[in-house]
């Protein structure tokens, strides 16, 4: 066991769990943000994705101990102020069927779009396919994030 | 109840529903919802106007807690704003519950209904005694009863105490589909933006105090039992609370947290009796089905005798192998034993065989387990298991507290119950013009039914007559079924034999279409030039409305203008779950591996409850069809699935997936199944395209590795 602060949604969290402990499972049972899922626990289906220092990575393969100190965006924390322009879109383009993989799918789409304002769909297909999706929703995603690139509305 | 087959069951489901809203209704005023109008189970309007309407289905990304709600809706006249959904659990008020066989929709259009159209009739009733006029004067609109002639109005929550006192009609007026303003339109989904926060919360995501986490060690080798274990390093792992066996063949390890839960199972030490099957392999079991097939079978359509027609013969065989539905959110259940009583909180397509398997596992009746559904990310049929559950409430009882399940990927891909691989023969006659005259069918597969010990009346898996029937007016025309027996664990999987029949037929179709030098499209059209009616058990197949599925299609597809060079388009069309379903793709060719670029679908499901949810449920449909007709494949070596995660079991990503367009065939008749009659033809439009690209037929799926 190991005591280790985090940045979580820009507030600072103390958890004490053993060091190689997947940031997924601190997050999920210890500080109860369940938004970001759990899907194959290999960094393979990106289900678990969240931002440390607004990067996407997969929080299944990433040890808790890594972590420390590094700035970590989840689901919960993606809209400041409501809702981010893509879980807008997400909504308008009636993308989620079962939704389980899609807080995932949100989260490496922002980072395509802080970074890339304007994808075209080769860069989306590049950010988006470590995103697994099993109800088939790729290309409503795909569309969801064209519509908020063309709304110029990426955070 | 789980004596009964899934087919029964969606029988039984439409008997128990059709009565349900005479003959089962919430007393008036109940002491948990007091001063509220609940003239079924499926409604409550309270004072507030709010209006609750119960979703008795499992809602598993297929739309149910939108569509379901939109019929009743509908014939209520309610403002579609003032509807709030609730989920049931397990019940006994609303007849059989199971998620399953594309028949939510189906099996509920006529209670929900009939439930909407009561409350209505009795709130125009209310409101008429209240303002002393007749009945036939006053009409329900958005939420009110109005009275035109005194430009009167009252809401619903108005009239509930009213309401509420009135004897419940049982004879009630439908409306007309003309008259549909809920029904038929895009209404989003009420599910979507909870999904989109990160607070949609589905079976993994639940907490309930002091709950414990567990996983399983199952033995690898399918049938096998734990011969002994040994905890010692489990025990110091942080957090482990707990090891023991639960049932024959698994060891729980149990902690204060998942990981500590997983860790403590990775340093597990279990010895396993390997039992009957350790020597099994996938070249084994598909060698049984060739053997079967010799085998008379039991017959599922019959028309003519194929067998005596003269002409020109043409045979081949198929074959397709184990598959897994592989959900994006693993199997999990939470369980809470009391003594006398357990409350689970289940992602299940079926709470009360959960319920009732619970019961008969921990000892107590079924109604004291009580069992909560919660969302699911994603079912495909692996949740029509009850495993998780009964391992969740066995693990509760042992440690006697609340405990949660958890099932990793490996666990899911390897101690799953599969689509069941299959063989099929098919044999045609063709006469001078190069069309069949006779046609035979052979389906040899192991019954998912019969191997969990449900009825197999006459020898026919009771799915197949969902799921294997006739497409073509073939004047002389037999499918048959051979049953065989496999030990691995079969399981009903999106489509279920549907997918296998399609493959083979359709692909069959098009090898006699280019022995006869014919355009595809324009061959099947011919086959189903005639009107006819085919009888298959319970269904009757309208060739016309294949006819008009096929040639919609075509029009869509633009299946005569030219494509870019390159590009080479197949066709497929099938018919399960009562829906009609053909679609067009365009494939090219990468390094002997298809790319497919567009896919053209058009359905028959009668009236459209939501258009925008038909539309996610057919392209959702078609990536997961086209994932399993590329590559998806479960093998057995020395008794045990090879496969894991996702790496060696890969669904589609997006850089494969197609753009889907999809149309309805317009429609009044009652509404038929969607969730699953997409997936069948994708995988022979598929191999079609790959033929006209290359002339190569695919006979075994998964494409990739044939």
């Amino acid at each position: 066991m190991a005591d280790i602060t985090l940045r979580i949604n820009g507030s600072e969290k103390k958890v004490s769990v053993s060091p190689e402990t997947p940031l997924l499972w601190v997050l999920r049972d210890t500080l109860e943000l369940t938004g970001t899922k759990f899907g194959c626990g290999a960094g393979l289906c990106g289900a678990c994705t969240v931002h440390v220092d607004g990067t996407a990575i997969r929080s299944c393969a990433t040890p808790v101990s890594q972590i420390a100190g590094k700035n970590v965006t989840t689901i919960e924390g993606l809209g400041a102020n409501g809702l981010h322009a893509l879980q807008q879109a997400w909504i308008e383009e009636e993308v989620p069927q079962c939704g389980y993989c899609q807080t995932g799918q949100i989260m490496s789409a922002a980072a395509l779009l802080a970074k890339t304002p304007n994808p075209t769909d080769d860069q989306i297909t590049r950010a988006m396919n470590g995103n697994l999706c099993r109800c088939g929703t790729y290309e409503r995603i795909r569309k969801a994030i064209h519509r908020v690139a063309g709304n110029g509305g990426a955070r | 109840m789980s004596q009964l087959s899934r087919r029964e069951f969606v029988s039984a489901g439409i008997a128990a529903g059709a009565g349900l809203v005479i003959g089962f209704y919430l007393p008036h005023g109940n002491g948990s919802h007091k001063e509220s109008f609940s003239p079924n189970a499926y409604l409550r309007i309270t004072p507030d106007n709010k209006i609750t309407i119960v979703v008795a289905r499992s809602e598993m990304g297929q739309g149910v807690r939108t569509a379901l709600p939109m019929i009743l809706a509908e014939e209520l006249e309610a403002d579609w704003k003032q509807i709030e959904i609730e989920q049931a659990g397990a019940s006994t008020l609303f007849g059989d519950q199971t998620t399953g066989g594309s028949a939510s929709i189906r099996t509920t259009w006529d209670p929900m209904r009939k439930a909407g159209a009561i409350a209505r009739e009795m709130l125009i009733s209310a409101a008429a005694l209240t303002w002393g006029v007749s009945r036939s004067s006053c009409t329900a609109e958005n939420g009110h009863i109005k009275h035109a002639a005194s430009n009167r109005s009252l809401s619903y929550g108005e009239l509930v105490g009213r309401a509420a006192t009135l004897p419940i009609p049982s004879d009630v007026p439908l409306k007309q589909s003309k008259d549909y303003r809920i029904i038929g339109q895009r209404l989003k989904r009420v599910d979507s933006p909870a999904k989109v926060t990160g607070g949609a919360a589905f079976g993994i995501d639940l907490r309930i105090p002091e709950m414990k986490y567990a996983v399983l060690s199952r033995c690898p080798v399918i049938g096998g039992k734990v011969s002994s274990f040994d905890d010692k390093e489990s025990k110091k792992i942080a957090g482990v609370t707990y090891v023991g066996k639960i049932g024959d063949s698994t060891v729980a390890v149990v902690a204060d947290s998942v990981w500590g839960a997983m860790e403590g199972r990775r340093v597990l030490n279990v010895a396993w009796d390997e039992g009957p099957n350790k020597d099994l392999n996938t070249a084994a079991v598909m060698a049984s089905l060739k053997q079967a097939a010799s085998k008379k079978g039991a017959s599922l359509y019959s028309a003519g005798e194929p067998a005596r027609v003269p002409g020109r013969h043409i045979t081949a065989e198929y074959s397709l192998p184990f598959m897994a539905h592989a959900p994006m959110e693993p199997g999990n259940c939470t369980a809470h034993f009391q003594g006398t009583k357990c409350e689970l909180w289940a992602p299940t397509q079926v709470p009360q065989d959960c319920r009732d398997s619970v019961a008969t596992a921990i000892g107590l009746d079924p109604d004291q387990v009580k069992v909560n559904v919660t969302l699911m990310g994603g079912g495909f049929g692996r949740r029509l298991e009850h495993d998780y559950a009964v391992e969740a409430a066995l693990v509760s009882k042992a440690i006697n507290a609340p405990v949660k399940v958890i099932w990793t990927r490996e666990d899911d891909m390897r101690s799953s119950t599969y689509r069941p691989a299959s063989l099929h023969q098919l044999t045609a006659t063709l006469d001078g013009s190069g069309f069949p005259v006779g046609l035979t069918h052979r389906i040899i597969a192991p019954s998912i039914s019969g191997q969990k010990g449900q009825p197999v009346p006459n020898g026919v898996d009771p799915d197949l007559p969902d799921e294997a029937g006739p497409v073509y007016g073939t004047p002389n025309y037999l499918i048959e079924y051979v049953l065989t027996e496999t030990p691995v664990p079969l399981g009903w999987m999106r489509s279920v034999y549907a997918l296998q029949a399609a493959f083979a037929l359709e692909s069959f179709i098009d090898e006699l279409a280019a022995a006869a030098g014919k355009d595809p499209l324009k061959y099947r059209l011919q086959l189903l030039a005639k009107d006819q009616d085919l009888t298959y058990f319970t269904t009757t197949w309208h060739t016309a409305r294949m006819r008009g599925v096929l040639q919609l299609a075509a029009v869509k597809s633009g299946w005569d203008k030219p494509l870019p060079a390159g590009r080479f388009r197949g066709v497929a069309c099938f018919g399960c779950f009562q829906s009609y379903m053909a679609e067009v793709v365009e494939i090219s060719m990468e390094t002997d591996q298809p790319r497919v670029h567009r896919v053209v679908a058009a359905v028959d499901c009668g009236q459209v409850v939501n258009p925008s949810i038909l539309e996610q449920q057919i392209q959702g449909g078609i990536v997961y069809g086209l994932a399993n007709a590329l590559r998806a494949k479960i093998t057995i070596e020395k008794g045990r699935v090879v496969q894991g995660n996702f790496d060696d079991y890969a669904p589609l990503r997006m850089d494969e997936t197609p753009m889907v367009e999809v149309y309805s065939v317009p429609s009044q008749e009652p509404p038929t199944g969607i969730g699953e009659p997409s997936v069948p033809p994708i995988a022979p439009a598929v191999c079609n395209a790959i033929y006209a690209a290359t002339k190569k037929r695919i006979r075994a799926l998964p494409i990739l590795s044939s």
